[in-house]
């Protein structure tokens, strides 16, 4: 907001008799600025071409294409830098994983707008398109990574065959790198614990109940209402019984519209968050001693989904983008995201050679039952109920 | 927000008889940073917009996006923010108008104006985060006032709901932004009522009530509704504040456009939302074109 454009009008102002001539002088002015907009988009800088992108590496679908895993890693430190976006440090580990690979491989990442959205990542991908700073990976929301396909470069990692089918896009384009289960966190010492859905409504979760975003924007908040309905009689097919949820949950009072953050919780705005169970579980990590945060996975109402990685097709590292592919793929990467609480996509893999970090597995929230992913079908019906009837239903 | 530039023509007779030395080209020459400026942060993007809102996802021509402005939620949004500005208007008007008042009928050079106009230089920028934060931190569910009417009066500020994150509040916390620019607004309009004036009604057996029916309201009258329809483009436009109060079902038209371009659920939306933003562009210009010839109007008589 400036209002200092009026203000300066608004000052005493001096009479002006000239109102028709100064009406023509500002239109001179407005064609002269657009001439000059005119200008400085044609004068726009081009892109950088002194590191000339490597066209080989561009093209690689694996790390065959590079001569092998060794001459890839030799590819991405001459690079020597790597641009990831939309990597929240407290989200799956990102924190760490991006410690680990700077540590391994010696390349610097530049992480921009951890909080930003799948799609402002796509956004700035097209946006930056041609310069040194567009973002080389993706870590995309399954509906968005559907969208753009023609973004990406088809790449597969060396344990390809580890993810399963309906995970992966056939060409490596894009494949699930972790997933987890919506669920309620919530500060125990606040509120006594939840063991379904339905138990939020009850009195004594008043005006403490906050969804992690708008559903109608955000992934996390999208399950989270799929998770109600599940709990409230309906399916996967058939959401209206989640959006009915939130709207009996504002009128009990107990509706939260915060978005809930770390801040928002550890101060105790949102005593009770739903999300990601590995957001939610990193909280519990960080606030050990401060509350009591505990994570739980509703009965009955297990809605998964897997985040996916994709290389973007116009990568100014193309290299070290395919090796950090290689890296959140590989068993070190993997257990990496394990111990942010989220379940990497080769978790049967790892358990199976005995690889994998077990004290971190143990710690995952308990889940039972049949757990249940959208197909793109029932996504699709589910968004457009959603866009129909959510404002209504919270406004 | 962003208000129509109006600079003065340079005066048609303007470079011959400025002295001698100067040329008509220098002076365009100190113009051309502003130019640019304005040409790349003003007039682009309003082109940018202008152009996204006829065009699909492949930029062929449709009136889709337009169309889409009729839908449920879209026209339930341009009406909230229409009422909200209205009232955030209507509230900072009046309660802007007394405080000019109240301090223009003091010495022009004493303490309370200064601090006033001090205060209301500043306070008219105060928003966004900042603004949202200080609500959250005073009357906020965990916030000091909300904590301390409950713990020493009992007093529940959230009994009825979440009102400070939905229209209620926006009208609240607009309103403390809406005040001070009021007086910013307002108060050279008041300063131009002239003592003589009311000496002369008094002088001729005038009442009180005389001279603010026959003098003093016609007089302010039209500032004060070119006031209104300042602020009333001011809530309209304004989106920081919201976005950082609000982050459910997007109640009004700014955030329904954030949520057009950010969405991760609902894809393909951006050129919707530049539609909005064209919806938008056009009620600011009808208010800003009454404001304008309102303002002429009040200009004489400053």
């Amino acid at each position: 907001m400036t209002h200092s454009a009026e203000r300066s009008r608004a000052r005493r102002g001096v009479a002006e008799p000239h109102g028709g001539r100064r009406f023509a002088g500002a239109l001179r002015l407005v064609g002269l600025a657009a001439a000059a907009a005119l200008v400085a988009a044609c004068g726009a800088p081009p892109a950088k071409d002194g590191a000339a992108v490597d066209a080989d590496a561009a093209s690689a679908k694996s790390a065959a294409g590079f001569g092998g895993l060794a001459k890839l890693v030799e590819a991405a430190k001459k690079e020597g830098r790597l641009n990831v976006i939309a990597l929240p440090p407290d989200w799956a580990n990102y924190g760490e994983i991006i410690k680990a690979f700077e540590a391994e491989y010696g390349i610097e990442v530049e992480s921009a707008q951890p909080d930003a959205s799948s799609q402002d990542e796509i956004n700035a991908a097209k946006q930056l398109k041609g310069n040194d700073r567009a973002p080389d990976v993706f870590d995309l929301g399954l509906n968005v990574a559907l969208a753009n396909k023609d973004l990406f470069a088809p790449y597969q990692v060396e344990t390809w065959a580890d993810i399963p089918a309906e995970l992966k896009e056939p060409d490596g384009r894009y494949y699930g790198d972790y997933g987890g289960f919506m669920s309620i966190g919530y500060d125990a010492a606040k509120v006594p614990a939840p063991k379904s859905v339905k138990d939020l409504l009850k009195p004594e979760y008043q005006g403490k109940v906050a969804l992690n975003g708008d559903p109608t924007q955000a992934g996390a908040a999208f399950s989270g209402v799929v998770m109600a309905a599940l709990g409230n009689g309906g399916s996967a097919d058939d959401i209206a019984p989640g959006v009915e949820f939130f709207k009996q949950l504002k009128a009990a009072g107990n509706f939260l519209p915060v978005d809930p953050s770390p801040a928002t919780i550890e101060s105790g705005q949102t005593p009770v968050v739903i999300d990601w169970d590995y957001t939610n579980a990193a909280q519990t990590a960080k606030l050990a001693g401060k509350a009591d945060w505990k994570v739980v996975v509703p009965q009955g109402a297990q809605v998964g989904a897997y985040y996916n990685q994709a290389v973007n097709k116009d990568a100014p590292h193309p290299a070290a983008a395919r090796l950090w592919q290689e890296f959140l793929f590989s068993d070190k990467g993997q257990n990496l995201y394990l111990q942010g609480l989220s379940r990497p996509v080769r978790l049967d893999a790892l358990t199976r050679s005995g690889k994998v970090d077990a004290a971190a597995a143990a710690k995952l929230p308990e889940t039972g039952g049949e757990p249940v992913f959208l197909t793109q079908e029932q996504a699709d019906k589910a968004k457009k109920a959603l866009s129909e009837t959510w404002a209504r239903a919270v406004g | 927000m962003v208000a129509p530039v109006a600079a003065p023509a340079p005066r048609a007779d303007a470079a011959p008889g400025r002295g001698p030395g100067t040329r008509p080209w220098l002076a365009w020459l100190v113009v051309v940073p502003f130019l640019v400026y304005v040409g790349v942060f003003l007039v682009y993007p309003t082109g940018v917009v202008l152009a996204g809102a006829f065009q699909d996802a492949d930029g062929a021509f449709t009136l889709e996006n337009l169309a889409a402005l009729g839908e449920g939620v879209h026209r339930q949004a341009f009406l909230r923010s229409v009422e909200l500005s209205a009232w955030t208007a209507l509230l900072g008007a009046v309660f802007g108008a007394l405080l000019s008042w109240a301090v223009s009928v003091g010495r022009p050079d004493g303490l309370p104006r200064r601090v006033v106009v001090a205060g209301s230089g500043v306070l008219a920028q105060f928003g966004g985060v900042p603004l949202a934060f200080a609500f959250l931190a005073t009357v906020g569910f965990q916030g000091f006032v909300t904590r301390l009417l409950k713990d020493v009066f009992g007093l529940d500020l959230f009994a009825g709901g979440a009102w400070l994150f939905e229209m209620p509040g926006l009208v609240l916390v607009y309103t403390f932004f809406q005040v001070p620019l009021m007086v910013i607004v307002f108060l050279p309009a008041l300063d131009g009522l002239r003592p003589q004036w009311r000496e002369a009604v008094d002088g001729l057996g005038g009442t009180a009530w005389t001279y603010w029916r026959h003098v003093g309201g016609p007089v302010l009258l039209p500032a004060f509704l070119g006031a209104l329809l300042l602020l009333f483009a001011n809530a309209f436009s304004a989106y920081a504040t919201a976005a950082a109060l609000v982050s459910q079902g997007s109640p009004i038209v700014p955030l329904q456009i954030r949520g057009a371009l950010t969405g991760e659920v609902l894809l393909g939306q951006e050129n919707v939302g530049k539609a909005l933003g064209l919806g938008m562009v056009v009620v600011v210009a009808v208010a800003m074109s009454l404001y304008a010839l309102l303002h002429r109007r009040f200009a004489r008589w400053q």
